[in-house]
Formats: C-alpha cells, structure tokens, sequence
C-alpha cells in the first residue's frame, strides 16, 4: 500500500488544532464545571443557538469519522454488531455506537462528557433519527429536541415551510434549549454570533472559489473537509473562528497571487493536470492513501458538494443578524443534502463550469443513503450535460471492510488515463481546426 | 525491415499477447494461464505471439503457393501444430525432472521413495504417448488448452486407475511439483524446435496409410484426403520448403513498441510509461475491430466491465464489478468443475435447454451449493445451465444499465465471449430491453481485444500518463 510521508503544517492548521484541543478538554471537564452538553449533528446545526446558551455541542458523526482516520472504526463496528447493528446499518452511528460501548473516548484521548440534550435538527437523513432513538436507549432520560425540517421537493424554500419551521424552533426548539440550559436566550448575543458566522461564511466563500483559478491553490476535497472543520462545527459565530477564516483567507490568496498549487500531505504539488469535481464523501479509513491516489496523478478537485454538508455558503446564503431565527430555519434547509435531486445536478453542473473542470467523479458510500441515493441517475445527467468524462468509485465512511486500494486505485488509473486521452485529443482537434 | 508492435494483457486468469503489424493487422497471438509469476506468464504469451507471428509471416510469404498446392497448405498446418507439441514437451520435461525432485524431498524412506518413483514413471510412460499422439493427429495444439490443463487431466486419469490408497501421495508430490515446474521460465530456440518438428513430421507420414481404409485405424492416424497428398512426396515437400522456414526461423523481430495491460500491468517487466488501463485498451481494440461500436461489455475470468466509447474510441465511461466475481469466467469454470465436465461442453449442453431454471445467485461460492439442491429438486442439468447462463447475462445487464446502457453498435469481448449459450442469451437480453435495431458485434478474437488495444496504442505511440509526482519534483 502506497506510503505518505509526513505533512507540513501552516499557520492555520495550527489554530485549528488548538481549538480543537482546547474544545475537547472543556468537554471533558463539562459536567465538573457544570456545562450542559448537546449531541447534534453537522447538517443543519443549529451551532449558535446552542453556544449563545453556554452549552457545549458533540457531534457524533465527527467523532466516527475522527475513530476512522485513527484506525479505530473496525473494532468499534465489530462491537455494535455484536449488539445486533446489520452489516448494512450507517457506518457512522456503528462506529459511534461502538465508541460509546467502549467508554466514549474522543479524538484527543479524553472522554466525552454524557449528553444532557439530543438535538435532532435535520431530518433529511432519516438515519440520524434512529442513531438518537439508539442514543436515547444508551443514555436513558436524556432530554430530546426534534426539529423536523421539510425537504426541498419543489427545488426551493417556499414560505410555508419557511413559517413552520420558525414556529417550531420559537415553540419547541429554543424552550427546550432553554430549559437544558437553564437560562433564557440572549437574543443580542445570538446575533452577535450570527454576525461572526456570516463574515466567517464570506471568507469561507473566498477560499472555495479561489479555485477557480487555473492551476487552483487548494484541493476543495481532501484539504477542503480541514477547511470546513471550524464552519460546519462546533465554531460557528465564535471570534476564533473568524480568526481562523482570516489566517486561511490570507493564506491562499497568498498562494493564489504567487501560482503555487494546492498543499499536500507531502508537500506541495507541482503540477495541476486534472481538475475534477467530485461528489460524495470521502472515505476516512484510508484518507491519506486514497488523497495520494490523486495528488500522485496530478489531480486536483476544484469543487465538491461534500463541503457544502454543512451549508451551501457558496450559492449566496448567510446566517443573518437582522432575521435569526428565519437564516437559521432557511440555513437547516438549505444544506445539500435536503437539495432535491435536479437542484443538485444543477449545481454540479454550475461547478463543473465555474470550476473548469475535466471530469466528473462520484465517490459513492456503501453506507450512506442521503448521499448514494440518485448518484447513478445524477451521473448520467452530468455527462448529458456537460460532455465530461464521468468516473464512479465505491467506498465506504469509516467500514475499513468496504475500501479496496486495489479496486479504487484501477478504476481511478483508468479514469485518469481515459481523461488524458481526451485531452490529447481534444488538443489534436483543436490544432487541426486552428490550422 | 517491418516493424512490429505488442500488447500484452495479464489478466487475473488468462495472460494474452498480440503483435500486429503497421498497417493494425493481427500477425501473432499468444495466450497462456495465468500463474504465481507474472512475469513467466507474460513471456509465454509473448513468446508464442512470436512464434504464432513467424508462422503467419511464413505463410504469408508463401501465400501464392499455399493457394496452388493444397500438400503445402497440409505441411505448413501440421508442422505449427508438431511445433507446440515440441515446446510441450519440453516443459514435460522440465515436470518429470520436479516431481521425481520433490518426490525423493518428500520421501525420505528408501522402499517408498522407490515405490512412488516407479509409479511415477509409469504414469508418464502411460500418457506421454498419448499427448504426443493428440498433438500429431487430433491438432490438440489449436484447442486452446494449456499445458497445466491438459497434464493435468491426464496425470488424474492415470491416478485415477491405481489403487486409492495412492492418491494422496502421487496428488502431493504433483500439487508441490506442477507450480514451480510452470513458473520457470523455458526458453525455446525456434530454429531447433522447428527442425526437430519437421523430424517429427516425417516418421507421421513415412507411416501413413498406402491408401484409404474406411474412417479410423487403431493407434494411426484418421485417413484424411489433404494429408493423403502427402503420402510418397512429404520428403520433397519439406525440403522445397525448408528454406522458407529457415528465413522465416531466421527474422530479426523487431518490437518498435509494446503496451502492458491487465490486472497484473504494473508488476509487468515493462517501462512505466508502456503501461496502460485494460479498460482503455479494451475499449481501443474493440473499437479497432468494429469502428461503430458505442457499448462494449467484456466478461474475463474475474470481472466484467461494462464501457462507453466515442466515435475515436475513447472511453467516456465505465463500470465495473466490485468486490464480487459473481457471474464472470472463473464462476463457469467453478461451474464445470462442479459437473465434471469441461469449461467448452457448458455452452453447448446450455443450448439445449428447453427452459431456464431461475438461479439466485451467480456467487462463485455458492456455485456448487446452489447447483446440487437444484439437482436435488429434479431439475435437468441441461435447464439448470440454462438458467446459469442467463443468470450471467442478467448481472452484465444490470452492470450495462448502471454505465449508461447499450448504445448502437455494441461489441462484447473476453474470454466468456466464446460461450455459445452466452452470446444466445446476450442476444435476447439485449433485443429485449434496448430494441431490435442494436447490432451486436462478437470476433473470433474477442478474448484478445485487450492485448489488441494495448498493441495498437504501442503502434500509435500513445505514451500512458502517469503519477509523474516523481518526475515534476525532479524538473523542481
């Protein structure tokens, strides 16, 4: 298998890891000092409300997949399916469940406080609704908060969902976020917080659509979901995470300026030959051996709808000080995942023209339905469109069982070589026409 | 001097080699099993592609003289298939010598030792003759068997016969024997192997028949009506064509370029940059073969790969099996196994089927399993392999739709593509969901379509793109 060497880290790559560290050690110490604690989930996070109450958020899908690139999933999923989870169960809430069994230790080594509120508020994945019914089970009389957020069946928002979805979080959501937490919401400290979240958005945007530029200075992909960390988490509206947006603002558009391409866990690339947008999540077991796969090819990923999980910042939304509770109804909604399946072909379409992209390549999960379902359909589409030459490869979130190096490793050969093809024929093409 | 250009695609079953000329036209083919050492297997494929290529320039050269005499054509025939039993017979050779090796490694006690030798001996002594007579008067040569397939079968017909208490031994020492003895590489001197065949060649027909007497003689050859033209003149033949043999024995061949393709590519001894996607080369070649092909289905020995080219040949999409090799070549030899016949008698005891018995699952695994409770319920093995055949299909459909579907023409290659039963129920799979209009295409040559690709991307000079991480960082 192939060997990584060691990465160099940048100035924000160490913020992030300190603010990482230091959220994990005050989650440890949360029930001496008293903070309350809410387990929610990253699409549609309702992550201002939750701090601007003084509690601390965990969000259980970022655990499994931290358990995931620390080579820690395989046995939690063998113990969650000792406990009767099927093979064909969520990935995701197996290693959890699995992490939970074996005394809940986090990322950092420390354990993770018990949760005092399971915050449902996204619904798009029917999935997360069992994971906390299970939850519920292993942490009985915890309090519950549902927010049930309509799909995007008509490919846009429209008013009524719009007003049921603030009647529910003014009447049930914040009352029972209040009453966790013990206080009342502090409404000009919510929208403080929004502000900070809409200018870290901006910068947010910044970043992603610096790759536009040919060749691009980051991979939208592999460095993308370290980029999005601190956004799509437990940062949002925080003071540090605007610092962080800053420092990585100002970091690529230092690298835009000098042309220097995206940065690598061996260091820099130095050449962009393929500029792809690809779809669906990664795979976390073998993140580093599957990133290689491409930056050893030259392959850049210019967009991606995975780092629009936890927001689709690009297409112009913002939290909004001025109407909180409406930005953050219209903010659950609008994440990709409630996208309906033509609005997200369109926004395929869009990148892969925005992007200049070469190709087109789906990762599809073995264990994910809110992402897999449609991919073959959307592919088709794609290609209609766009006349781009398309890739499908298979793989899982955190089941090592379901990543073959070998496998993924042929198709996207192949897949590379086929898109190399083109363009020397394409090139031809334009040569003779020219002449 | 002609140039000549190869392909070679190791695949996870069968190695396969092309060598084509400049003008793209297929002069050698070479295909051998797959085995431990790659690199063995690729050389006896390309080996024979070359020996399979002098034959062809061969005959070429004498085109005109092999359309006017009729006892020419005869010689040149047997004298290709004399060839492969002399290279056979060197790797007997080189068998005889492991297993007499492993047996004395193996057993250690002198009388057994002694004991297990002498069966050993009487095994080759028994069916040595029989081989060398299948070469030369039932063209075993040109039936696509492998030298581990056909000393195999006969190794256990002999076993077969001894008493039970033998077989384990005399299996032991040949399971430890045949792979070593096949992953040597045997180099051959065409000139001395053609030569010793030509020998060969005169004892067959200074002992033919004076004349016609009735359809088979006991331990001889058929009577057949060409090689009776032999018969009085095989000495002067030969010696007319001798010479052209020589020159023929005697061509520098040249590969300008070559192209590696298949699963087992990158463990090829070839340059980086001579290494290429089987899908792009199957694709290539199919699209060679039949340039209106949009949609190629190749079923091989491990998987099946459902592709979309342009009208340049180029792939626009794919898909293939992941994770499980239901339903692909290795499923029917399992299949065969399991019925104690041979991988060639499936398709046609498939078409005698008056219906298709539903099969659940085409799981390699659960072959055998699945194969006997359906015997147990009554079910005639001729419906039961029906059904198995069109089971296959059904899972290459699925693969077809999720890669876009069948577009007009569609080309199916492979190894499975030799399947009768195969390609009927392809036909009717096909006609059915994507209309009557779609023309299926299918070549004597489909199992070489890669190796085809690979060839003609060599020819073309078309450099595979690879991680060039290395070689950027070297340029920084």
């Amino acid at each position: 298998m192939a060997e990584v060497k060691e990465a160099v880290k940048e100035r924000s790559m160490v913020i992030q890891k300190e603010m990482l560290a230091e959220l994990f050690t005050e989650l440890s110490t949360a029930k001496e000092k008293g903070r309350k604690v809410v387990y929610t989930f990253v699409p549609g996070n309702l992550t201002e409300l939750i701090l601007a109450l003084d509690m601390l958020p965990v969000y259980p899908e970022i655990n499994a997949l931290q358990s995931g690139m620390r080579k820690k999933s395989a046995s939690y999923i063998k113990d969650a399916e000792k406990m009767g989870f099927s093979e064909d169960v969520c990935t995701y809430v197996k290693c959890d469940i699995g992490m939970m069994l074996n005394g809940n230790i986090g990322p950092t080594g420390e354990k993770l406080p018990d949760p005092d509120l399971l915050l449902l508020s996204y619904t798009g994945c029917f999935t997360f609704m069992k994971w906390f019914e299970n939850l519920e089970k292993l942490y009985p009389g915890v309090e519950i908060a549902m927010l049930h957020t309509p799909y995007q069946e008509d490919g846009r928002i429209t008013e009524d969902q719009l007003a049921y979805m603030v009647k529910q979080l003014e009447e049930e959501v914040i009352p029972k976020l209040e009453k966790v937490a013990g206080k009342k919401l502090d409404r000009a400290r919510l929208a403080k917080m929004l502000d900070n979240s809409s200018r870290a958005e901006d910068l947010w945007v910044k970043v992603l659509q610096s790759a536009r530029t040919v060749p691009s200075p980051i991979d939208s992909y592999f460095a993308g979901v370290y980029y999005m960390g601190p956004l799509f988490t437990a940062f949002r509206g925080t003071e540090r995470a605007l610092e962080y947006y800053q420092e990585l603002h100002d970091e690529i558009m230092a690298r835009k300026e000098q042309g220097l391409l995206p940065v690598t866990p061996e260091g820099e690339m130095k050449e962009e030959r393929f500029r792809l947008v690809v779809e669906g999540p990664p795979n976390w077991t073998n993140f580093r051996e599957f990133w290689k796969i491409f930056y050893d090819m030259g392959a850049v990923i210019v967009a991606s709808t995975y780092t629009k999980v936890g927001g689709v910042y690009d297409q112009g939304f913002r939290h909004d000080p001025d109407h909180p509770i409406e930005s953050l109804a219209r903010y659950c909604m609008g994440c990709y995942t409630n996208l309906s399946l033509p609005q997200r072909v369109d926004l395929l379409e869009h990148y892969i023209k925005e992007y200049k992209a070469d190709g087109f390549l789906i990762n599809s999960i073995k264990s994910c339905n809110s992402f897999s379902a449609g991919q073959l359909l959307m592919m088709r589409e794609i290609e209609k469109r766009c006349g781009i030459p398309v890739g499908f490869i298979e793989s899982d979130l955190v089941d090592p069982r379901y990543f073959s190096y070998a496998n993924i490793k042929n198709r996207l050969e192949s897949y590379f070589q086929m898109l190399a093809q083109r363009k020397t024929i394409l090139a031809q093409q334009t040569t003779t026409e020219q002449a | 001097m002609s140039k000549y250009y190869l392909g070679v695609d190791l695949g996870s079953t069968t190695s396969k080699a092309i060598i084509i000329n400049e003008q793209d036209e297929i002069i050698g083919r070479g295909i051998t099993n797959t085995r431990a050492n790659y690199a063995v297997a690729a050389d006896i494929a390309r080996d024979e592609a070359v020996y399979d290529a002098r034959f062809s320039v061969l005959k070429k050269n004498l085109e005109a003289d092999l359309k006017a005499r009729p006892e020419y054509r005869k010689y040149i025939n047997d004298l290709e298939s004399v060839f492969r039993y002399e290279q056979f017979k060197v790797r007997l050779d080189r068998l005889g010598d492991e297993l007499v090796k492993t047996c004395r490694e193996f057993f250690q006690e002198p009388e057994k030792q002694e004991e297990i030798l002498g069966h050993l001996r009487a095994i080759r002594r028994a069916f040595k003759p029989k081989i060398k007579h299948d070469y030369l008067y039932n063209d075993l040569g040109s039936k696509n068997q492998f030298f581990r397939d056909i000393v195999s079968e006969k190794y256990n017909e002999q076993v077969s016969l001894l008493p039970t208490e033998l077989f384990e031994p005399l299996m032991t020492v040949w399971d430890k024997s045949i792979t070593p003895a096949e992953n040597e590489v045997v180099k051959f001197e065409f000139k001395t192997l053609v030569h010793e065949a030509m020998e060969l060649l005169k004892d067959k027909y200074a002992n033919l028949p004076d004349e016609p007497q009735g359809s088979t003689i006991v331990d001889g050859p058929a009577f057949d009506q060409e090689m009776y033209l032999l018969k009085g003149q095989f000495n002067t033949v030969a010696e007319s064509l001798r010479e052209r043999i020589d020159e023929v024995a005697g061509l520098d061949f040249q590969i300008a370029n070559m192209t590696g393709t298949g699963y087992g590519r990158a463990l090829l001894p070839f340059p980086e940059d001579c290494i290429r996607s089987e899908i792009l080369c199957h694709a290539f070649g199919a699209h060679a073969v039949f340039p209106d092909t949009r949609t190629v289905l190749d079923i091989g020995g491990q998987d099946t790969k459902a592709i979309q080219v342009d009208q340049y040949g180029l792939v626009t999409s794919f898909q293939m099996n992941d994770r499980c090799a239901a339903g692909c070549g290795r499923y029917l030899g399992y299949i065969a196994d399991e019925m104690s016949i041979s991988l060639n008698e499936l398709g046609p005891l498939a078409l005698k089927a008056e219906k298709e018995v539903n099969i659940c699952s085409t799981c390699t695994v659960f072959a055998g399993a699945e194969l006997r409770e359906l015997t147990n319920l009554g079910e005639k093995r001729e419906d039961i392999l029906g059904g198995l055949h069109k089971a296959i299909i059904m899972r290459a459909m699925s693969l077809i739709a999720r890669s876009g579907g069948v577009f007009n023409e569609f080309t199916f290659t492979g190894g499975v593509a030799r399947n009768q039963a195969v390609i009927k129920y392809l036909g009717q799979l096909v006609r059915e969901n994507y209309g009557e209009g779609i023309t299926i295409n299918i070549h004597t040559d489909s199992i070489f379509m890669g190796a085809l690709g690979g060839a003609m991307f060599a020819r073309r000079n078309v450099k595979a793109e690879l991680p060039d991480q290395k070689k950027s960082a070297k340029v920084a």
